[in-house]
Order: structure tokens, then sequence, then C-alpha cells
């Protein structure tokens, strides 16, 4: 690859992070605060307190607020799959278009409709029909995400497919294992019970803040009850789907396991990192440099999440590169290949494809099978024949193992921050504790910290694959120059930077204005 | 009998009237749309291959040539 490639792929995976991790400030609080306000509002039509109703419709304002700033932020990622992206776009359409446009058809349809009931209907439908819109909007919401993150899960683990090389296309053979992939459940519930953090961390530190200014004790104590519960139950509920997602990165993408704990030498009882310093001086993965600069480890840790067992043997950077050691996928057993004998297939399956369509424009039928058989034999490893080097098969540790650890230290965080904060709730004595406060407020941004950390490791973890052994990046990338990629570059930066101030300061705004009469 | 249409109708059009903030967040909803679809999309994010290419068949062809363009030899 020349350098201009190279920055064009640069460009391009920057642009498409920085949109991505623009967007992903706004979901995940949709996502949590959508269900905590569902769940003030059954309070409201269980109890008939009209308190829980003045405290809904506070907390409900909020939402709109970032649904209104947050909404079609998502766009931009599909007009750039269709202009940045077009060789992945093609590669992969039959499969990724149609998650996308039931994701757009549900968002449309099913959240629209309900949050104008849930917003224009109070007092004006019945207190059931509009507790059944505030459920179905983030119910909506919710299934929104599903099909984006089955999408999503494919590029990790591309299953339920069979490639044509007629079309140039994976076409989908198996619906089912593309939405119901192990991969695709774990990620689903992972990243949703994620938004639960973010949104109960919000509701959390803005309840703190009212406490800290001596105003609406009474609403702050009902919300940070529910806050801490929801949210407790959301950080439980992330750690145990973090540990299935984690399961699932150690048998389908383990170079990105090797990454997350920075682990160039495999090992059996393979310890986990509990804290670490990685060696800058390290700069390739075969050099002699030691790759920490401090490490606690918790032994067998890693080998015991990984694959259920403190002696199994976890694979290192090194290792992936030079194959040979025994993994296991779903209970089968498998000689590991070395980096090179994949990149020798990828470029057989490549030429394989280069041959067939030249014996179809020939008419020689026969042979076209030939190669077309020989393409299915070595297509699993089709990607390994665009990458010009094996180093290139690393994604960058230091990145990844930072991101990943930031993630695990503050999931931790929040757990112990949410069973306090409800527990002094219980006992009445919150509101005495100003450092915890502080504490609490300081936990809104820490929560988006966690939730596009935990992004970070799952996309940078994967490189250099937009779909894990199938297609590189630089197979993916539109034929651009790479001066208009960074010129919307810019302007995406401009434009979302605009749209999080507005957030920022008309959120601010009507938290400080606090919750109003019921109406 | 009350016209479902019409009920609906007016549902809406109160909604918006008696909206505060919402005015202010629907001008933003509309500026945001009207950037995406009327200066983004328009100017800065054609369709790569629908720009180029009319039939399907020459899309694969073109993929297909550019993805064995870029293996490596």
């Amino acid at each position: 690859m020349d350098a201009s490639d190279l920055s064009l792929v640069d460009l391009s995976r920057a642009q498409f992070a920085l949109t991505a991790m623009y967007h992903w400030l706004f979901v995940p609080l949709t996502l949590g605060l959508g269900v905590i306000i569902s769940i003030m509002e059954t309070l409201y039509y269980k109890t008939g307190d009209t308190e829980w109703k003045r405290i809904t419709q506070f907390w409900m304002k909020l939402f709109g607020i970032n649904f209104a700033i947050g909404v079609a932020t998502g766009i931009i990622l599909e007009f750039e799959f269709g202009t940045n992206w077009s060789n992945y776009s093609w590669f992969v359409g039959d499969i990724f278009g149609a998650p996308l446009a039931i994701e757009g058809i549900l968002a449309f349809f099913m959240e629209s409709t309900f949050i104008a009931v849930m917003f224009f209907g109070w007092n004006k439908v019945s207190k059931s029909f509009h507790l059944a819109s505030t459920w179905l909007t983030v119910i909506g919401a919710t299934l929104s995400a599903l099909w984006i993150l089955a999408a999503n899960a494919w590029m990790q683990y591309p299953d339920g497919m069979t490639f044509n090389p007629d079309t140039m296309r994976n076409e989908m053979t198996d619906f089912w294992s593309v939405l119901l992939s192990p991969v695709a459940i774990n990620k689903f519930t992972h990243t949703v019970f994620s938004g639960w953090i973010v949104g109960a961390a919000f509701c959390l530190g803005v309840s703190a803040w009212f406490l800290l200014k001596k105003k609406e004790k009474n609403l702050s104590y009902k919300s940070i009850r529910i806050a801490a519960l929801f949210g407790f139950l959301g950080a439980f509920l992330t750690a145990l789907t973090g540990d299935g997602s984690a399961q699932q990165v150690a048998q389908r993408q383990p170079m990105k396991l090797a990454a997350m704990e920075g682990l160039y030498e495999g090992k059996t009882e393979a310890g986990m990192v509990a804290f670490g310093v990685l060696n800058p001086a390290k700069q390739t993965y075969n050099d002699t440099i030691s790759p920490f600069l401090v490490k606690i480890e918790i032994p067998g840790l890693l080998s015991l999440l990984s694959f259920r067992e403190t002696g199994a043997f976890v694979p290192g950077i090194t290792n992936l590169m030079d194959g040979g050691f025994i993994k296991k996928i779903n209970g089968a057993q498998d000689t590991a290949l070395s980096s090179d004998e994949k990149m020798i297939r990828g470029k057989l399956a490549i030429q394989a494809l280069s041959d067939y369509k030249q014996a179809r424009k020939d008419s020689h039928d026969s042979l076209a099978n030939v190669h077309k058989a020989t393409l299915n034999t070595y297509y699993q490893h089709f990607g390994y024949g665009f990458v010009p080097s094996k180093d290139t098969l690393v994604p960058p540790v230091p990145l990844v193992f930072y991101a990943f650890h930031i993630m695990i230290t503050l999931g931790i965080f929040f757990l112990g921050l949410f069973l306090l904060t409800g527990f002094l709730t219980w006992k009445d004595r919150l509101h005495k504790q100003r450092w915890l406060l502080w504490i609490a407020i300081l936990g809104i941004p820490l929560a988006w910290i966690c939730s596009e950390s935990g992004w970070i490791v799952a996309e940078v973890g994967r490189q250099p694959w937009v779909i894990q052994d199938i297609m590189p990046t630089y197979a993916a990338v539109s034929d651009l120059k790479p001066g208009s990629v960074l010129i919307t570059f810019v302007l995406f930066a401009i434009l979302f930077t605009v749209l999080l101030i507005a957030e920022v300061g008309i959120m601010l705004r009507q938290i400080r204005k606090g919750p109003e009469e019921v109406h | 009998m009350v016209n479902p249409v019409r009920q609906v109708f007016r549902f809406y059009y109160e909604g918006f009237k008696d909206m505060k903030l919402g005015r202010t967040l629907w001008l933003i909803i509309l500026i945001k749309l009207f950037i995406l679809f009327f200066i983004l999309k328009l100017f800065f994010f054609p369709d790569f291959l629908n720009s180029r290419f009319k039939s399907d068949s020459q899309k694969s062809e073109y993929v297909g040539t550019q993805l064995t363009r870029h293996r490596v030899p």
C-alpha cells in the first residue's frame, strides 16, 4: 500500500470513530433514562401519588432534550458507509442492509409514535395508555439498538452467510444465526445494560446536585432510590454479560483478548491484570522488550474467565502469530494456524476469486467451478490475503489495554457507588455526605467514559479487521481523495460539538430551573 | 361519531401549540435534519457506487477489481 492509501484509511477510520463516539454520547442516556422514567411513571400509576408524576415529568423533560439532540445523529454513520466504505457496503450489503433498515423503521414508527403520546398525552389519554406509551418508547429504542448491534456483532463474528463471487456479496443464509449468535446476544445485552449505568449515573448525579444545593430533597431521595437500585442492577448485569462477551472474544477474536490484557506470551493459568503500566519502549510484538513497567495480576483469572478452567492456555500475541497451539471453540479442539499460513491461504482465496472471474468471462464453467471450490475452501482467511505484513495484525495494544481496564475499574466503581448511595438514602443520611454527593456528580462524565471505553475495546481491538478475518479496513475503503475525507471529518467535528454544547447548555438550564408543578 | 383522523390531528396540533422548551428542541431538530440531508448528504456524502455506476453488475465488477487490486502479491 502506498502512503496516500494509508492516510485515506486512517482518515476514514478516524471520521467513523469520531461520529460513532459522538452518536454514543446520546444513545445510552436514552436507553437508561428511558427505563428510569418508565419505572417512575409506573410508581405514579400504582400509587396515584402526584409527586411521582411531578418527578417523572422532570426527568422526562431531560430525556426529551437528550432524545431531540441525539435523534438522527446515527444517520451520518449510514452516509459514511455509502461514501467512505463502499467496498465494505457492497461486500456485506445483503447482511448489513436489512438490520439497518429495520432499525430505522422501528425507530421511526415505534419510538416517534409513542414519544408523541408520552409528551403530548398527559391528561389527554388514559393513565394506562400513557404509561404503556412511555414503556413502548424505551422498548422501541432498545429494539432499535438490537438490530445495529446484531450487525456490529456480525462484523466481529461473521456467520450465517455465504460469499457469492458473481455478485461479490456475502449473502445471508441463516437470519437467526446472524441475529442470535452468542456474540450478538452478549453484545446487545452488554451494551443495553451499560446504557442503564449511564442513565442511573445521570439521575444520581443530578439528584446529588440538588441535595448539595439543599433543594428538592424529596425528589432527589425518591430519584436516587430508583437510580441506585436500577444502576446497581445495570452494573451487575453489565459485568455478567461482559464476562460472556469476553468468553466469546477469547474463542473468536483471541488477538483482541491478548491486546486487552497486554499478553504477548501465552500461558496456562494465565492471570488477569488488576493493575498495569505498559512499557512504552515496546514497539513490536517480537522485540525482546518487556511489555510492562508495572503489573499486578490475579493468578489464573484470565484462564478461568476465558475458558472456564484455571489451567487453560490463553494465547498471547506471539503465539497467535506463530500458531501451533491447541485452540478450543465450542468444545472442539484444533491446532492454530500461524499468521504466515493464514496469509498464504488468504492469497490463495483472492487468487481463486480472480481466476474464477476470468474463467467466467472466458465461459470456462468447469474451470470456474474448480476456482470457486478453492475460494470456498480458503474463504474464512480471505482477508489475510490483503495483509501487507504480519505486525499489522496486532491492534494498538496500549489503547485497547487501557480502555479495557478503565472500563472495568469504572464498572466496579459504579457498583460501589450505587450500593453506597442507595444504602445511605435508605438511612436518610445521604444529604449529609457532601463528599459522596460530589463523587456522584463526578460519576456523570465517568459513566460516559466507561461506556465509550467499552466501544474502544470492541472496535479498536478488532483492527485491522472490519470483518474479522474476511476483510481488513484497507480493502474496505472507497477510492477517495484523502482531502475530501479530511473536510468532512472537520465538518462533523464542528457539527457534533455544536450539538453537544447545545445539549449540555439546555440540560443545565433545565436542571437549574428544576421540576415544575405537576401538569 | 368522532373522526379518528381529526382526533389524532387535534392531539398533535394541541401538543405542538402548547410546547415551550419543545419549540427550541424542534428548531434544533429541523436545523440538524436540514444540515444532514440538504448539505452534508447532497454535497459531501454521495453514495460512491451509485454515483459512478448504474447497474449492479457494474458495481460488483468494480468492487471485484478493487479487492483484487488491494491484494498483496
